[in-house]
Order: C-alpha cells, then structure tokens, then sequence
C-alpha cells in the first residue's frame, strides 16, 4: 500500500514537474527559431541618423537647385547642368555610404551589448535581401539619369528602396516591412507628381527614418 | 491527450537543435556552437543522439580547406518535433481549463 503510494505521488510529481515547464519550453523553441533566423542587432539610432544625414543632403540639394526658390517648381530648376547633377549624385552617395556604415557600426555594438554575433547565417540572409533589390534599384536608377529620365528617379529609390525593406523584413525585426509599405506608398505617389521629387525623397529617406527609427529606439534598444 | 512527449527533446539543447532545424534548411556545426554556446563534444553527443534517432542527417563538405558539416532535419524529425509541439500545446490547453 505504501509503495503504491509513494509510486503514485512520484508520478504525481513528476507530472507537476513537467506541467511547468511546457510555457517555457515553447518560449524557448520560439526564441531559438527567432534568433537562428532573424538578424537582430539591427540599432534604431543608426535609422534616426541615416534619417539625419538624408535630411542634410536634401538641405544641400535644395540650396543648389531650387535655391531662394520654394522647392515645388517643376523645370524651372538646372539640375539638367552637368555640375549640379554630378554634385547631387556626389552627396546621395556620400549619404548612402554613411547610412550604412552607421548601420553596421551601430549593429556592431548592439550584438556586443547583447552578447550575440554580428555575422551570423541569419544576418547574411537579411544582407542579401535586403541588398539584392538595393542594389539592382541603384543601377536602375543610374540607367535613368543617364538616359535622362530625371523626372522618375526619385520615385524609382523610393520603390526599390521599400521593396527591400518588406523583402528583409523577414530575416530581422518584422516592423520593418511597415517601414517599406510607407516608402512604397511614397514611391507612387512622387511618381505622379513630378516636380515634388525633392520633397518626397526627403519625407521618404530623411522624416520616415527619423520617425520610424525612433520608434524602434523606443520599442527594442532601452 | 494528442501529440506525444518525446523523449528525445526532452534535453534543453536537443531540443534548441531540433527547433533550430525546423527553421532552417540547412545548420551547420560551428554555427550551432556559436548560437548554442555548448561545448564541442557536448554538442556533439547531443547531435550524435538526433541522428541515432534518424531525426536529423548531416553532410560533410570543405569551404577551402576547413571541414563543414551541415545538419538538417529529416521528414520524420519534422513529425516527431511536430507531435512534441502539439503535446506541449494541449498541455497548456488542458492547464488553463
């Protein structure tokens, strides 16, 4: 009798012991599938800066085309000048280079933080696709300027720039791809509204980065 | 009660390999060690264990000269995992009743 009893309370026990843990568990076989495929380290300070130094390249764009005009005119601009372009084309670059040397810098110190690998099988999933589009984007765009089609630049970084984000969203921090659906929405918009190229580049790569990258600040980095 | 409690997945790390590999086509070793911070043979007698239970294959190949095996889960590991989830679910199911 007593033996029964105490074989059926280590069952019970056992029971107890187990019933406890399957939350866990699952919380564990969640966080590893996250961690093993999506790059996290990704800092939503280094999108407040690029936000930033978007933000100072469309101030300087401004002042050489448009300037002491308001920056709506459509062709009463002379960014068809050799030298205006060139020098446009000089700062988008330099922004782009900063941007994403901020971006690695910055995850770089996020994964120290958190005691994680920066390069992992995951975050060269969310490189390459994020890049994969970026790129192709770029040389597009390139094709456009050198065929003349100025008018439908801007747009063209816009889409690209936010298919990438939705493609990429899937290897990082999943919020991302609203990020995208906004520069999307941006995209088309500028491209049926010449002449406002400035503008909405500035909303999609400066305001939207700023907004968006705070925001992340908020909800992952403190 | 569905599903069904294995075993094999009741060890911590077994079971962070298998979810693991239910996620992604192809792990391999050295990447295991990283995300898993286990010892080498550690996880190899925790990979070792898997695959005696035919619940994951592995493929040895050379990046340069360095040796790479990779892992990836089989068809009947991706059920029995499965079947584990599900028995996890229902328990948790059957606690908040």
């Amino acid at each position: 009798m007593a033996k029964e009893l105490k074989s059926s309370f280590t069952l019970y026990l056992k029971v107890l012991l187990k019933m406890k843990k399957p939350e866990q568990e699952l919380a564990e076989i969640k966080s590893m599938m996250e961690r093993s495929t999506r790059f996290l380290s990704l800092s939503g300070l280094s999108g407040v800066l690029a936000g930033i130094y978007a933000l100072i390249g469309a101030g300087m764009a401004y002042y050489w085309i448009y300037f002491p005009n308001p920056p709506f005119g459509f062709r009463t601009s002379y960014i068809q000048e050799d030298q205006t372009l060139l020098r446009l084309l000089v700062t988008a670059c330099a922004v782009l280079a900063l941007s994403l040397y901020t971006g690695w810098a910055l995850s770089q110190r996020k994964s120290q933080r958190t005691s994680s690998k920066l390069w992992t099988s995951a975050s060269k999933r969310f490189i390459s696709a994020l890049l994969i589009p970026l790129v192709v984007g770029g040389i597009f765009s390139l094709a456009l300027i050198s065929r003349g089609y100025l008018i439908i630049v801007a747009p063209a970084t816009l889409i690209f720039y936010g298919l990438a984000l939705i493609n990429a969203a899937h290897f990082s921090l999943g919020d991302i791809k609203y990020l995208g659906y906004c520069e999307l929405a941006l995209g088309i918009i500028s491209a049926f509204f010449p002449g406002y190229g400035l503008i909405t580049w500035t909303l999609g790569f400066g305001v939207l980065h700023v907004i968006y990258g705070s925001m992340m600040y908020y909800k992952y980095d403190r | 009660m569905e599903g069904i409690f294995d075993k094999a997945f009741e060890n911590i790390v077994r079971l962070r390999i298998m979810s693991i590999l239910m996620v992604n086509e192809q792990y391999d070793f050295n990447s295991f060690k990283e995300i898993l911070e286990v010892t080498d043979g550690n996880l190899a007698s925790h990979l070792k264990n898997l695959e005696s239970s035919g619940y994951i294959s592995f493929d040895k190949t050379f990046v340069g000269r360095k040796p790479m095996t990779n892992y990836s889960a089989t068809a009947a590991g991706k059920t029995a995992f499965q079947a584990h989830l599900d028995f996890l679910e229902n328990l948790i199911n059957e606690n908040k009743t």
